[in-house]
């Protein structure tokens, strides 16, 4: 099962530098994302990268992300 | 026909189309639900198509969009997003605004 750890450990591994908090039962999630890689981009495109840090964990092993993305300044 | 020709002429062949897990009138995933009920409060007329009964297009939306997850709305063939994304614009008064432009 994976731990909110896990999943944490892959987007920090897959987005070097941002700040990320993830909880969770192990099968339902929220994480929420700081990256600087957001800034410019739609709130689709952000999720769109954090997704792509967890392959193909997502729809999979990770029902369900409920994610918050923000750059720094925000 | 392949399965992203076939994702091709389901959103050609509608201005909103939801994809998502079950039926809007029995939905089976709770997010599922919380998107047609978005849409049924901004007084969308939409098609759905049910993922669970069709394993094919489940896999080939994936890689479409790039969107791991359902359930998944596209206004014009454009995807807009998931649960989350749809909730945000709908709580900004967005997502009817969308709904009303693409169908008005």
């Amino acid at each position: 099962m994976m731990q909110p750890e896990d999943i944490k450990q892959m987007i920090e591994r897959g987005l070097p530098g941002a700040r990320v908090s993830v909880t969770g039962d192990g099968h339902h999630f929220e994480a929420e994302v700081i990256a600087s890689e957001f800034a410019g981009k739609s709130t689709l495109q952000q999720h769109q990268i954090v997704y792509r840090t967890l392959g193909g964990k997502m729809g999979n092993e990770i029902h369900a992300l409920s994610l918050r993305t923000l750059t720094p300044g925000e | 026909m392949n399965v992203q020709d076939r994702i091709r002429e389901q959103l050609s062949g509608d201005k909103i189309v939801l994809y998502m897990k079950g039926t809007p009138q029995f939905p089976q995933c709770g997010f599922s639900a919380k998107a047609a009920q978005m849409l049924g409060a901004c007084g969308a007329k939409y098609a759905s198509y049910d993922i669970l009964s069709d394993p094919e297009i489940r896999q080939g939306l994936k890689e479409y969009s790039n969107w791991p997850t359902f359930p998944q709305l596209y206004v014009n063939g454009e995807l807009v997003g998931g649960c989350d994304i749809m909730t945000e614009l709908f709580q900004k008064g967005e997502l009817q605004k969308l709904v009303a432009k693409a169908t008005g």
